[in-house]
């Protein structure tokens, strides 16, 4: 085995982790990743790259991730089940380990009803918890889901996401529950603005015992405006944002808005901090990356381990 | 049964165009059931055809028929002695009907008059839903009779998605969330320990994706 990723190293430290998006380009140019990477380095334990996320057309995360490497950067490759069935995605396992990407983080994918390629014909041949089932056993057990030998097992740190503002509410601990018996060793967690609800999922994956099988990142979004707030609580799929925030954000004169935004992100950062169980936080500023390395810093998380 | 819905008008005209003597032929099946292709539906369309034929002074003879399953070899033999007189036919049973018609008589151009949609059923009066995808390995034992592959946007067996809200699926409100209801069904059993099994990758071969499926009894055959 070769040496583990960033991101691993940090969650085994026991240190609170620090992990943010980054969403490709909708193009070709490499230096679009790096502009957002340099911001980030040094502020972050690793950059998850998303898979072509709400089916827009990006440049693909597996080739964002080797930019990110490249870099200096431990990247968290997004790999959905929408696009490739599961010869392609052996393959890209495959690959993504052989040019020392560490971290693969597994979800169904959001329809392509939502992109641009409306009349795109969808794949999922396996589902997100197959998927983490299959890379750990090509892992752990040399095997690709045929039962046939693989010749130089990949190493792969293996994460999942789970929403717990998406329905029905009193199974979604239990289906964290079966993502980490299929293998998964950290989850990325839908944006948290209903902190409440939050630590209720949480009690129950405590209660089940699943915090200890799993390194729970929780998922941070700061909010720039009282439009944005109201675009995600209305057009985001399982996005839970609660009307005190919204009020909040309205009652902040314009200008000061992306500042109360901030507070409103480190203020929930401090309340994560206090919750067992939760590892880390995995902030993802939707177009506003540069805002990422004030955050950390006023919630008191940097430097770096 | 097979739900099919009729295709435009402007299409099928744009179709017919080439044609003088047309015959609209309907199926006695599921097409009649679901309002789209039987004798009835054959009236109403031979009727329109000819009207937009004579507004646009076209001269034709549109001619109407219908049968009792254009999917069996037995019924499309009563065409025989008719069939060849006609310059097309536009065929209003389900794609199956199309194409079997069409192997039967080779000679004969058979035209779609409806767009096939998916095998489902009646709720109600004029609402019409899918349930199945014919995959070829029914696991509704395993799942409350509610099937994941094709209720489930993302034919997910180890569900739902994160994006399942008040029931609904993410791709639209009017959709129920496949998981939901197979949860509910589950809890109202108490049997919410097959929610905690992990399904393992289905084996597609007996899909669509394992190419055109036969089905053969020896034991059957003349």
């Amino acid at each position: 085995m070769t040496a583990q990723g960033n991101l691993k190293r940090v969650l085994q430290s026991g240190a609170f982790a620090v992990t943010a998006e980054c969403g490709p380009p909708r193009g070709a140019d490499p230096d679009m990743i790096r502009i957002k990477a340099k911001i980030l380095k040094g502020y972050v334990d690793s950059v998850n790259v998303t898979d072509n996320q709400t089916a827009v057309v990006r440049m693909s995360s597996f080739a964002s991730c080797v930019i990110l490497k490249d870099m200096g950067i431990d990247p968290v490759m997004q790999m959905v089940c929408r696009d490739r069935n599961r010869i392609a995605i052996q393959s890209d396992v495959l690959g993504a380990s052989a040019l020392g990407i560490k971290n693969i983080l597994c979800l169904s994918g959001d329809h392509q009803r939502f992109g641009d390629h409306k009349g795109a014909k969808n794949v999922f041949d396996i589902d997100s918890l197959q998927l983490i089932q299959c890379i750990r056993d090509m892992r752990d057990e040399g095997r690709f889901l045929s039962g046939e030998e693989v010749k130089g097992r990949p190493d792969i740190f293996i994460g999942c996401v789970e929403n717990p503002f998406a329905d029905p509410f009193e199974i979604r601990a239990m289906r964290l529950a079966k993502k980490a018996a299929a293998g998964a060793q950290f989850c990325q967690t839908q944006c948290i603005f209903n902190i409440e609800k939050f630590e209720r999922w949480m009690e129950m994956v405590r209660g089940l015992g699943v915090h200890e099988k799993v390194s729970i990142i929780a998922g941070i979004t700061p909010l720039k405006s009282v439009g944005m707030a109201n675009y995600m609580k209305r057009n985001v799929p399982g996005m839970d944002v609660p009307d005190k925030l919204i009020d909040r954000l309205r009652g902040t004169p314009k200008e000061k808005a992306p500042e109360e935004g901030i507070s409103i992100c480190v203020e929930t950062i401090d309340r994560l901090k206090g919750i067992k169980g939760v590892c880390g936080i995995h902030i993802m500023a939707i177009g506003w990356e540069e805002i990422i390395p004030e955050i950390v810093k006023s919630a008191g998380l940097y430097p770096r381990p | 049964m097979i739900i099919a819905d009729r295709k435009p008008f402007d299409e099928i005209m744009s179709m017919l165009a080439p044609y003088r003597d047309i015959l609209v032929l309907g199926c006695n099946e599921c097409v009649t059931v679901c309002a789209v292709g039987g004798a009835k539906e054959v009236a109403i369309l031979a009727s329109q055809i000819r009207l937009r034929r004579t507004k646009d002074r076209i001269s034709s003879e549109v001619h109407e028929k219908t049968i009792e399953r254009q999917c069996d070899i037995e019924y499309l033999e009563e065409l025989k002695d008719t069939i060849g007189g006609y310059d097309a036919v536009l065929s209003l049973a389900c794609g199956c009907g199309v194409q079997f018609l069409g192997e039967r008589y080779t000679d004969v151009l058979v035209l779609p008059g409806v767009n096939t949609t998916f095998m489902g059923v009646t709720e109600r009066h004029g609402l019409w839903t899918e349930r199945c995808q014919g995959c070829g390995n029914c696991v509704l034992h395993r799942t409350m009779g509610i099937c994941p592959v094709t209720r489930c946007a993302k034919s997910i067996f180890n569900g739902p998605c994160g994006g399942s809200s008040e029931g609904r699926c993410e791709i639209d409100k009017d959709t129920p969330c496949a998981w939901h209801l197979i949860i509910e069904r589950y809890k109202k059993k108490g049997m919410m320990d097959m929610y905690m099994e992990i399904v393992s990758p289905k084996d597609w071969s007996t899909a669509r994706d394992g190419g055109p499926r036969k089905r053969q009894r020896e034991d059957m055959e003349i």
